[in-house]
């Protein structure tokens, strides 16, 4: 591989930082070159991540990780960027959500604040950063890049709910914050490294007293990630703060949940997996009750939402207690299945996300007034027949954006034919396969709850749907921009493409869960051989 | 005794945080927010053992003796997280400035209790 080749795992992080520096420089006027800059910086980060992908993909089985050591500082003591195939997933997504949001944010949105894209880039900084280090005080830091960014982005267009959504959500992260650090700092008191692989490999060999501190340490960061994650009961900040976000930024959101799923499911099956001796599967029967009551209590949400973006809110709940359950099943095969229903599910909350804020404007067609039109949808014909008379046309925009939330439902439903299907159908399938023996109660509440809660998304956003496409119109028709359009369209065909793809992409989890269940590959990808480090250790001064 | 007296420290800190914290008035809540991140700093700080008299640089690259010197790394730590909390608690400042604004009143919830 050439040297090029070898750095471009630290475009991720480097790129957005750069390109929200500049943009500091320019004036606020100058937007279209902000936007330009913007959406430049977002394509090259998919093509950027397309290509990690690739080459997470094609690395052997055996050592699925490749590592670079920032500053050139060999792993246990400098820091260190991971990439397998789970991170390079993740920031595939990240920058799939990154270039959706911000079309769509070039509409009107990023006209409504200052700085917008600048925030807009440091929050993919840190998303990335946190998706690609493999050090935990690494990880807070980049924690805290995207945290600052999220505060700025939830504020992002003034107003009264905005800013009394983020005071709660401010305060209650930077007290997650603190829990974080305690917990990484007790990590460190315990095991004296914070190198994650590092961290790995002394797990085993602490003696009892010290693996109960480091028990106390695992359950203070798991609380904080949790907390990130949306789990009950950490998560009455969630709906409200989602609702009250500007659309773009929401969507940007739905994988920011996602990052606290990811850290539980990168740390606990690296630190806690067979290998662990003692404290091997700490804490997987917590996780798999945390996962179902927040499932249980996003399902309650969703059905008694009373706007349409509440109700999204809470399927983000649903959603991350479903992972949360999954990764605390303890059992492999669900892994799989469960990071091909993360990919869909937040693509299809993005996207809700996104078409929220369209539809609102089909209830109320006044509140559109200041967005600028296009003639592309609607067609002027309509407007001269009188309305709710039986064989009108639908109009194009209309008929789109209720196709496009029919997706939406399908989607986070999980009913066929969309790709939601087929994450909930492979993770109820794996762990209703035991190998002869009984299947426990808990599993029979987990199915019982995926169900559920599909069944409770359906009625909810029917209910919706009938509301918002079945009351009769007003003689106007809802302007929607192109812009505004294409990236929902374009998340809902990837989500067809995950469909369509399936047997491919399952492969790919497959395999990201393969590299997560034998932590020695990850250890052995990140660390020096024994030998080489114990050198390094002597003569490193 | 050293060591009571940090962890007493520590202790008060983080239960007078906690307590402000979960006040009603939003500058209750900043002021227990900043005792909090104290109190998580000197955790930090402890995390690398209590020592005095042990530099934390070293000195001499010959005679490389690691008891003779404290533990950099916490030291480190905290500096970082000093720096990140002090950023935070100014970001958080000024949302409960606009907060006040907005709402015109300093009630966490932007509304008073109805009594």
């Amino acid at each position: 591989m050439n040297a090029v080749i070898d750095h471009l795992i630290i475009v991720p992080i480097v790129l957005p930082l750069v390109c929200g520096a500049v943009m500091l420089l320019l004036d606020e006027r100058r937007r279209t070159i902000k936007g330009g800059i913007g959406i430049a910086a977002t394509i090259s980060l998919l093509i950027v991540s397309v290509i990690l992908l690739r080459q997470a993909d094609m690395m052997p089985s055996g050592s699925g990780v490749r590592s670079y050591p920032l500053g050139n500082w060999p792993a246990p003591f400098g820091i260190v960027l991971v990439l397998d195939r789970l991170s390079a997933l993740m920031l595939v997504l990240t920058s799939v959500l990154a270039i959706a949001a911000l079309l769509y944010s070039l509409a009107r949105w990023h006209r409504a604040g200052p700085r917008f894209h600048t925030i807009f880039q440091l929050q993919l900084m840190g998303l990335n950063g946190a998706f690609l280090t493999g050090d935990l005080f690494n990880l807070f830091v980049f924690f805290e890049v995207l945290l600052a960014a999220s505060y700025g982005l939830v504020l992002h267009g003034d107003g009264t709910t905005r800013v009394r959504a983020g005071l709660a959500y401010i305060a209650l992260n930077l007290t997650g914050s603190f829990l974080f650090l305690i917990g990484a700092s007790l990590a460190y008191g315990v095991t004296g490294t914070l190198n994650m692989a590092d961290l790995a490999r002394r797990v085993p060999a602490l003696s009892p007293d010290d693996a109960a501190l480091f028990a106390a340490a695992a359950a203070v960061l798991g609380t904080a990630f949790l907390m990130k994650a949306g789990a009950w009961p950490l998560n009455f900040w969630l709906p409200t703060t989602y609702a009250a976000a500007s659309a773009p930024a929401a969507a940007l959101f739905a994988i920011m949940s996602k990052l606290g799923v990811y850290v539980i499911l990168r740390l606990w099956t690296l630190v806690f997996g067979h290998e662990a001796g003692a404290l091997a599967g700490f804490g997987g029967n917590g996780l798999l009750i945390v996962g179902m009551l927040t499932m249980a209590f996003g399902t309650i949400g969703v059905l008694a939402s009373q706007s349409l973006s509440r109700l999204a809110g809470c399927s983000v709940l649903v959603s991350s207690g479903t992972l949360i359950a999954a990764i605390g099943t303890g059992s492999g095969a669900v892994l799989g299945p469960a990071l091909f229903y993360l990919a869909s599910s937040t693509l299809g909350i993005a996207a809700l996300f996104l078409l929220i804020e369209l539809m609102e404007r089909l209830r109320d067609p006044g509140a559109d007034v200041l967005a600028v039109t296009m003639e592309a949808y609607g067609e002027p014909e309509d407007e001269d027949e009188p309305a709710g008379e039986v064989g009108v046309a639908i109009p194009a925009a209309v008929a789109l954006i209720g196709g496009s939330f029919t997706a939406c439902a399908l989607l986070l439903a999980g009913l066929p034919p969309l790709s939601g299907f087929i994450g909930k159908f492979g993770m109820m399938a794996a762990i209703l396969k035991t190998d002869g023996a009984a299947i426990q109660a808990s599993t029979w509440m987990l199915i019982g709850l995926l169900t559920v809660s599909g069944l409770a998304t359906v009625i909810a956003m029917s209910r919706t749907g009938i509301t918002s496409f079945w009351a009769r119109m007003d003689d106007s028709v809802p302007r929607v921009r192109i812009i505004e359009m294409a990236p929902v369209v374009c998340l809902l065909l990837l989500c067809l493409g995950l469909t369509i793809g399936g047997g491919p992409a399952l492969r790919y989890m497959e395999a990201a869960t393969q590299s997560l269940r034998t932590p020695q590959d990850y250890m052995s990808g990140v660390l020096p051989a024994q030998g080489a480090a114990a050198e390094i250790g002597r003569t490193t001064p | 005794m050293m060591e009571l007296i940090f962890a007493l420290a520590v202790g008060i800190l983080t239960a007078s945080g906690v307590w402000l914290l979960l006040r009603p008035r939003t500058f209750q809540v900043i002021i227990g927010l900043s005792l909090l991140s104290y109190a998580v700093n000197l955790f930090i700080f402890g995390m690398g053992r209590l020592r005095i008299d042990a530099p934390p640089v070293l000195e001499n690259v010959e005679a490389l003796d690691p008891a003779l010197y404290a533990d950099p790394l916490p030291q480190a730590l905290v500096l970082t997280a000093i720096v990140i909390g002090f950023a935070m608690t100014a970001l958080f400042l000024v949302v409960l400035l606009a907060s006040r604004g907005l709402t015109g009143t300093d009630h966490v919830d932007g509304r008073e209790d109805i009594r």
